[in-house]
């Protein structure tokens, strides 16, 4: 019991971010008709967002380190430590969350430009040249940022106060091995309420009506008299700042460095072709699923049994749908079927 | 009737045609260089000489790789009569003169790994082809490192391998013309083992989590064997793919596994991203069976301590080198690096700078380039003055013998630099085993 619900939350938890990813993806697929391969670059410019902040807060300045006598070794002191002390301090050790305040219109002008500026032109042509461009993007995205920051993951830690695991297993009466990290269990809190507010956005708001309508219909919306082309563009933005607050809260998970975009790609890409291309729901549901089976595929009694099959258990069930289902299990009726 | 003519002629024909023979050849075989058409990149009629140091530049191991980059320009530097000499000044004995290598100036390419084997070995295709390198040193990934090498024994150019801890490397797929400064998996387990032994006692629970390539295997099979052999039980012993990144799938299983020891068969990224989770997922401060739990870290690297941050701080590894050792050649190499960088060498860099004055005094002691002789001056070569102690590169296996370190994560550290507290220096007759053990056959040379 302890060690399946360590998996399933474990499951979750991976999902959140799958589901998060995936939900931009699907977004701009199922507004702009775009295949968009440079959604994972715009996940690690989120992470990025987070380096960035984390850099800001420690702008220091360079002191004689005394513990290094063989050469002239400098320690830096950030600023804001030198100035306030420990609120200086606080303040840096609370650099992920505070970086959320940075992506959201960072990543939102990002998504504009980035639609505005090249997207755009690439709505009529092939979904092979919208791979292809966008592709291309996601280099140029990836060497920039490698240039700017080198190669390496830059580790960017979660605050002090979360930075430990919760003990899950006392609350829920089970055994005390049955703890799990704070911060993740923050993520997956985080991913749900992403969510949610999209769902939300789209649901319950005229304007996300309008998008919905647009979805289902573009050339009717735009007769009533409706620039749909301008909220699909607000989409767009949308779907990149979804895409950049969930790589800003994976830093603490994982170190990011330039490539951690490609990496979450082509995952995130089976889950909304498992999920079904364009649909929103699909794409959560499906993001939670591979999660949940990848997790428990890397048991080690299923391992035992099946070895190597966590590696390749989330494309073996994009096998199966595509050959079973090939719309995805929430699809629309026609997409990818012939 | 039989022409005896015939005959006799043919035969002093054959005898002139030996002698003749003989005497053409005599000067080429006891002359120096003479060799000189029969290598590839010979550099005998240029002023200079060309090295290749292939390191990974991006990819996993990328902060290991621009380490490693950093000592080669150092040697370099050193070989050319740059700078202060570095270990120049300590390595005993010394062929090598400080203007450059037999007399002609050391000059190099670099090429990027990728860690990967099919980029490594393009790379070092390219600098031995297109840049004319006449040795291949660097890596920091055992399957690299045994691709190339392979590579290199085709091409006839001499391999001085980096940062390579499997036992492939100098056991089965070991090459005549690769060598190998750096220590391996068997040795990390010998020397862990006795420590192990005194700091954990005989009844434990190991669960292992293994980088899926030649590396991993080997040191999880080495491991493995040093801690049975002390009374420990292995629960499971789980493969991850390389650059994994999130490893919370394998760790929630230890949780409530009944394993009181987790070994993390990783190294570079995979090591401080599966470190710093199963710290987050508590194992560190975790209670198993009336004990403290524990988690090993077999091969341990100052770079990578610094990547994990504090939850290095208490954790046992063994390291081939560290900064902080007080003999004479290491403190000369991290006065050198320091003051050339501003922060203290890597075990990478340590072993990078020291194969390529080995590979130097090496040629400049066979009075030639050509590798098959460079091949036997480098064959049970002892040497001292390098940092590990009295070493000896051994002529079956291309493998060096030297003192091996056992390190914790300091917990109070007087730099930002002490991340790593030498608990024991284990000499080199307690991590020697014959070169049967790993198979292998080293090949030939020309």
């Amino acid at each position: 019991m302890d060690a399946f619900v360590l998996q399933l939350l474990n499951g979750l938890d991976k999902g959140g971010a799958y589901a998060l990813i995936a939900l931009g993806l699907t977004l701009v697929f199922g507004t702009l008709g775009v295949v968009n391969f440079a959604h994972g670059a715009l996940f690690m410019l989120g992470a990025f967002c987070a380096v960035t902040m984390q850099k800001l807060l420690t702008l220091s300045v360079k002191v004689k380190d005394p513990g290094v006598t063989f050469f002239d070794a400098y320690k830096e002191i950030p600023y804001l430590e030198v100035w306030f002390g420990d609120t200086g301090k606080a303040v840096i050790d609370y650099a992920v969350p505070l970086s959320i305040l940075l992506a959201i219109p960072v990543m939102l002008l990002i998504g504009l430009v980035m639609e505005r500026g090249l997207i755009r032109f690439f709505y009529k042509r092939s979904h092979a040249e919208q791979i292809l461009v966008t592709f291309g993007l996601a280099i140029v995205l990836q060497e920039i940022v490698k240039t700017a920051f080198g190669a390496n993951p830059i580790p960017t830690g979660a605050p002090d106060a979360v930075a430990g695991s919760a003990a899950i297993g006392e609350w829920l009466g089970l055994g005390a091995a049955v703890v799990y990290p704070w911060w993740r269990l923050i993520y997956l809190a985080f991913s749900l309420a992403i969510i949610a507010g999209v769902f939300s956005f789209l649901q319950f708001t005229t304007y996300g009506m309008v998008v919905r309508a647009g979805m289902q219909d573009r050339e009717t919306v735009g007769l009533l008299g409706i620039n749909i082309q301008r909220r699909f563009t607000v989409v767009f933005g949308v779907a990149a700042v979804v895409a950049g607050l969930a790589g800003v809260m994976y830093t603490p998970i994982l170190p990011p460095d330039y490539h951690m975009g490609m990496e979450f790609l082509v995952l995130s890409f089976v889950v909304v072709v498992v999920g079904g291309m364009g649909s929103l729901p699909g794409a959560v549901f499906a993001g939670f699923l591979l999660g949940v089976l990848q997790s428990f595929a890397s048991m080690t009694q299923v391992k035992d049994i099946l070895p190597g099959i966590d590696q390749i258990i989330i494309y073996l069930v994009a096998v199966v749908i595509l050959l079973v289902r090939p719309r995805g299990l929430m699809g629309r009726r026609g997409v990818m079927e012939s | 009737m039989k022409d005896l003519t015939t005959s006799v002629n043919r035969r002093s024909l054959l005898k002139a045609t030996a002698a003749s023979g003989l005497v053409l050849a005599t000067p080429t075989i006891f002359s120096r260089g003479a060799w000189a058409q029969n290598f590839a990149n010979d550099p005998t009629n240029k002023s200079s000489v060309t090295l290749g140091f292939n390191v990974p530049q991006t990819g996993a191991y990328a902060d290991e790789g621009a380490d490693e980059l950093r000592a080669y320009q150092l040697a370099v530097k050193h070989l050319n009569g740059e700078g202060d000499g570095g270990m120049l000044q300590t390595m005993k004995p010394l062929a090598l003169k400080g203007n450059g290598v037999l007399g002609k100036k050391v000059e190099y390419v670099t090429g990027d790994t990728q860690t990967k084997s099919d980029a490594a070995r393009s790379s070092a295709k390219r600098m031995v082809e297109k840049d004319g390198a006449i040795m291949i040193t660097g890596g920091s990934s055992s399957g690299v490192a045994v691709a190339v090498q392979s590579l290199c024994q085709e091409m006839g150019i001499i391999f001085m391998a980096g940062l390579t801890h499997s036992n492939d490397t100098t056991g089965k797929d070991k090459r005549k013309y690769g060598f190998r400064h750096f220590f391996n998996a068997y040795m990390s387990g010998a020397a862990l083992g006795p420590v192990l032994k005194e700091e954990m006692g005989t009844d434990r629970r190991a669960y292992h989590l293994t980088a899926d390539y030649t590396w991993g295997w080997t040191q999880e099979e080495s491991i493995k064997n040093t801690t049975e052999a002390l009374g420990w039980e292995t629960v499971a012993t789980v493969r991850t793919p390389l650059g994994a990144g999130d490893f919370s799938q394998y760790i929630t299983p230890v949780l409530n596994s009944g394993a009181d020891v987790l070994i993390l068969n990783h190294y570079g990224k995979d090591m401080v991203n599966s470190l710093t989770q199963a710290v987050q997922f508590g194992l560190k401060d975790k209670m198993v069976n009336g004990k403290k739990f524990e988690i090993i870290v077999p091969l341990f690297s100052r770079l990578m301590a610094q990547g994990a941050g504090d939850a290095i701080k208490g954790i046992l590894g063994t390291t081939n080198w560290n900064w902080s050792l007080q003999d004479a050649a290491s403190q000369a190499f991290v006065k050198s690096f320091g003051q050339e960088y501003g922060f203290p060498p890597s075990q990478a860099a340590h072993t990078c700078y020291v194969q390529t004055l080995l590979y130097a005094d090496a040629c400049e002691r066979a009075g030639t380039f050509y590798p098959c002789e460079v091949i036997k001056a480098l064959e049970d070569f002892e040497f001292d003055g390098m940092g590990n102690g009295p070493t000896l590169y051994r002529g079956a296996d291309h493998q060096c013998f030297k003192s091996v370190l056992v390190v914790r994560g300091n917990e109070n550290p007087s730099s930002q630099f002490d991340l790593l507290k030498v608990v024991k220096e284990v000499p080199a007759e307690a991590v020697t085993y014959d070169p049967t053990i790993f198979g292998g056959e080293l090949g030939t040379c020309g």
